[in-house]
């Protein structure tokens, strides 16, 4: 039944008064708010606002970490149908000039003291702000500033305000319908200015209703909120199924703290993006590496037998009984222990999203018995598109197409969503909206992708990176250059790699190599070099990236869409992309149009079936100056396989 | 700023002390004001931790006479001037590096118990009471100098930067009246140093605490302090706000040294 998030709050209040809604550690003790006392907060709250002026319909801007007074500050926004824009805390002032003119917010709740800093900073330029009030009093006893107030102020104001018009908050709740305007998120355009998503209490619900009915989740799950607010992800995990289910979320003490915060709760539902599951396993590898010999020889006994079991065992395949027997002694003597350290230990269903993640960071995690899987969406279909069900993870699908969502490809390849979960439009930029949004419903996501044979959802690109290769044995086959970059990037050994291949006939790729990983591995094997360019251009170098190349294509030549993007020669680079030099943008991605007209000269020695090529290469070094690298770089062919067409 | 600047609270008088034939410190006078931040600078040697070490009641001068709050201590222990309400911190950090950020600042605490040794050591009723009532004021500092994700780390395996703030919690734990730090910055990069200065300035603003502090920087000395002494060679040399200290032709000899 469609319903708004208040009234969802309010039913829990109503049905499971004293148990637990919200929990954040103060001074060093998790404390409880129970839903009844969160229902109070939030009524305050509400009339508060109203109090101060905040009308139906307008917007309410809200700054900080996962804090429960200001979740609490979300519900009271939109009990009175007006709308919160979470925006990141971690933004620089000058970021939120344009959310709060765009959208002439004249109201702030923030978190704290470098919030309440920050939006003062650019007063002069958003004038119609009017009130802004801080959670955390800390360091602002002495701040004189018109409409600056702390929250508990705002609370008091809301009690009085309640007395005085009992029934008021009741009234307003009633009046706020499903498909009012709930909030909206900004999302980071890489060009021009942010766009507002508008997403209404009917489509958040609706998918959250959907995501937890697929991982049929229950009040039982506890979650710990560690990712930004502002963020739909964070949102729709932590706020949208929270109300819905009715689950326990954490809120951790400080960012700093999230290890040991996780620890402590040991979360049943947990989401991550790749980084953070890396940065864990790493962790884990730094201290396996200073163990004793005993355990050492333990952890790559049972983590070899956890790599040839665990993820049949996860995705529900028969398993000989010795295998079993030996995997249940692991699971005693290493991977319960070892989840336990990562504070994982009570994990029933871990996601991850937003990047590709490698094929052996997933199955490490699937191999040690912790249910981690993919998914599919975006702020503008409210997260859930495609989700993997428990016993098909892979690492290289996001998944099935769940409750209510249509996927179409369209001629060009790229991947359309009907959902009841689409945003309703992108704020006061009709043009945009209409870019995205088909008058039939369909959403454009700009990714390049295909349902495969088991029906999961496969991204390969986003849609405007993807080319075609022209003549040759694979004439006419689509080529996804980063699908094919993320494969040689999850070795260890390769930092950057730019495949070239549209309108030609085979794919050739320039490989960066990670100085520190390749170093490593050369100084164990006694092998000596002068520098980065030195260490690339070693013949066993060579050897060992054409090693990762050959896996790459033997693995895309499985793959019937993709095998023509095999690699068939390479080179390695005597320089590391930089964004100084304009090779990569400041978030670390490739711009490989900028390259493969920097290195011309290289891309024609590719083609050419050159085996070395001189180049020079103007530089910026970090003080500033500039300056060349030459080098003569080996090209060496690697070999292509047939493609293969699954049995499967 | 809110905080007011009160009456003299601390005095000390025509201190002399010697160790020996050598002479640390020469008929030195200069007094402290309530919720001031008071420095003492000078060069390397030239009195500063002996000033302090007065103070706090490690030394005992040969001459003059140190009152606070109008109570003259002469010959007192460093145990009763903490029980008077001065805590300090050191210059080469006197932390227990095995023990736990908790278990140090705890130390810090200790005054404040009253439970004896043996019941501590069964640390059962009264006693265990008594260590949960201290420990929400243990919370307070490591929240106050958010230091919140080493709470169990052995404080030795800390960054050096990290240390200095527990020292500083530790002297908090005894909620100071006077706060006296041995160069607190000693050692640190720019940037902790800069939280370091915001740590001191919190304290002083939100607690209302006196603070004494031996620097060497002076840039942070003249943008910290309301008052500087200045030292040379055991004698005063200069006394006054930060601007007239830094123009006062003394001082600067004494820094960049003069053509004699």
């Amino acid at each position: 039944m469609p319903t708004t998030f208040t009234r969802l709050m309010l039913d829990h209040a109503a049905q499971r008064p004293d148990a637990a809604a919200l929990r954040e550690k103060d001074y060093g003790i998790w404390q409880t708010l129970s839903w009844r006392a969160l229902a109070t907060l939030v009524r305050e709250l509400a009339c508060g606002l109203a109090d101060a002026g905040l009308q139906r319909g307008q917007h309410l801007v809200v700054i900080g970490e996962n804090r429960p007074r200001l979740y609490a500050a979300m519900l009271a926004a939109q009990s009175l149908g007006a709308v919160p824009v979470p925006l990141y805390q971690d933004a620089a002032s000058t970021e939120y000039v344009f959310p709060i003119t765009n959208a002439e917010v004249a109201f702030a709740i923030v978190e704290d003291q470098e919030q309440v800093d920050k939006l003062l900073e650019v007063r002069e330029q958003c004038t119609q702000l009017r009130s802004l009030w801080f959670d955390d009093p800390r360091g602002l006893r002495h701040y004189v500033e018109p409409g600056l107030a702390p929250l508990d102020a705002l609370i008091a104001a809301g009690r009085a305000y309640d007395t005085a018009h009992p029934g008021f908050f009741d009234d307003e709740v009633r009046k706020t319908q499903p498909d009012d305007v709930a909030a909206m998120f900004f999302t980071s355009g890489t060009t021009g200015n942010p766009k507002g998503v508008v997403h209404t209490h009917r489509t958040l619900i609706d998918r959250a209703q959907a995501g937890a009915k697929f991982d049929k989740l229950t009040s039982a799950e506890e979650v710990l909120a560690y990712l930004p607010p502002a963020w739909i992800g964070q949102n729709i995990f932590s706020y949208a199924q929270w109300l819905v289910c009715g689950y326990v979320v954490n809120c951790p003490e400080s960012a700093s703290t999230v290890g040991i915060d996780l620890n402590d709760i040991g979360p049943t539902y947990y989401f991550a993006p790749p980084r953070v599951f890396e940065g864990l396993l790493t962790t884990v590898m730094i201290r396996m590496e200073d163990a004793g010999a005993i355990k050492k020889w333990l952890f790559h006994h049972f983590m070899a037998v956890a790599r040839r079991v665990g993820p049949r065992l996860m995705d529900g395949q028969p398993v000989g009984a010795l295998d079993r027997l030996h995997y249940a002694i692991g699971r005693i003597v290493i991977y319960g222990p070892l989840r336990n350290t990562l504070g994982l230990s009570r994990v029933r269903v871990a996601y991850t999203a937003g990047e590709a993640i490698g094929p052996d960071l997933f199955s490490f995690y699937r191999s040690i018995g912790i249910n981690l899987k993919q998914l599919y969406g975006s702020t503008e279909t409210a997260v859930f598109v495609c989700l993997q069900p428990d016993h098909e993870a892979r690492a290289d699908t996001v998944g099935v197409p769940i409750e209510g969502v249509q996927i179409r490809v369209s001629d060009s390849g790229e991947i359309l969503v009907k959902s009841p979960g689409l945003l309703k439009e992108y704020y006061r930029n009709p043009a945009a909206t209409a870019e995205v949004l088909t008058a039939d419903g369909w959403y454009h996501t700009g990714d390049a992708g295909f349902l495969d044979a088991g029906g999961h959802l496969k991204i390969i690109d986003r849609a405007k990176d993807v080319g075609r290769l022209v003549g040759g044995a694979f004439d006419a086959q689509m080529f996804a250059p980063k699908y094919v970059e993320n494969k040689l990037k999850f070795f260890p050994f390769i930092k950057e790699a730019v495949a070239i291949g549209d309108r030609r006939a085979t794919v050739c790729a320039f490989v960066n190599i990670d100085f520190e990983a390749v170093g490593n591995w050369a100084e164990r094997r006694n092998l000596p070099y002068a520098g980065y360019a030195d260490l690339a251009q070693k013949p066993e170098v060579y050897e060992l990236i054409r090693e990762c190349v050959q896996k790459v294509n033997a693995d895309l030549a499985v793959d019937e869409k993709l095998a023509g993007s095999q690699i068939s020669r390479f080179l390695i680079l005597h320089k590391e992309l930089d964004a100084d030099d304009g090779e990569l943008t400041r978030t670390r991605k490739v711009r490989r149009g900028f390259i493969a007209e920097r290195y011309q000269v290289l891309v024609d020695a590719l083609y050419d079936g050159k085996t070395h090529q001189y180049v020079e290469t103007a530089v910026k070094f970090e003080d500033g100056r500039s300056g060349m690298v030459a080098a003569d770089l080996k090209i060496v062919d690697t070999k292509v396989f047939p493609a293969l067409k699954r049995a499967a | 700023m809110a905080r007011k600047i009160g009456d003299v609270i601390l005095e000390v008088k025509n201190i002399s002390l010697a160790f020996g034939g050598v002479k640390a410190l020469t008929d030195i006078s200069f007094d402290v004001k309530e919720h001031e931040i008071r420095a003492i600078i000078g060069p390397n040697g030239a009195g500063k931790s002996s000033m302090l070490n007065c103070i706090n009641g490690v030394y005992q001068p040969q001459q003059g006479s140190i009152t606070f709050r109008g109570q003259a201590f002469r010959h007192m222990n460093s145990r009763q001037v903490a029980e008077m309400g001065l805590a300090r911190t050191f210059q080469n950090l006197a932390l227990f590096k095995g023990m736990s950020v908790i278990d140090n600042i705890m130390t810090g605490r200790n005054l404040k118990m009253r439970t004896n040794l043996f019941q501590q050591a069964i640390r059962w009723g009264a006693s265990e009471r008594e260590e949960t009532e201290q420990r929400v004021h243990v919370e307070r500092i490591i929240d106050f100098l958010e230091i919140q994700p080493y709470r169990k780390t052995p404080v030795g395996k800390m960054p050096y930067g990290l240390q200095k703030r527990v020292d500083l919690g530790r002297a908090l734990a005894m909620d100071p009246q006077v706060l006296l730090l041995d160069e607190p910055m000693a050692g640190m990069n720019v940037e902790e140093k800069q939280d370091m200065s915001r740590f001191i300035l919190d304290v002083n603003d939100e607690f209302g605490t006196t603070i004494v502090l031996i620097e060497h920087d002076m840039g942070v000395v003249m943008d910290l302090s309301d008052r500087v002494v200045v030292l040379d060679y055991g004698k005063k040399i200069g006394d006054g706000v930060p601007e007239a200290v830094r123009s006062n032709p003394d001082v600067i000899s004494a820094y960049l040294g003069t053509t004699h």
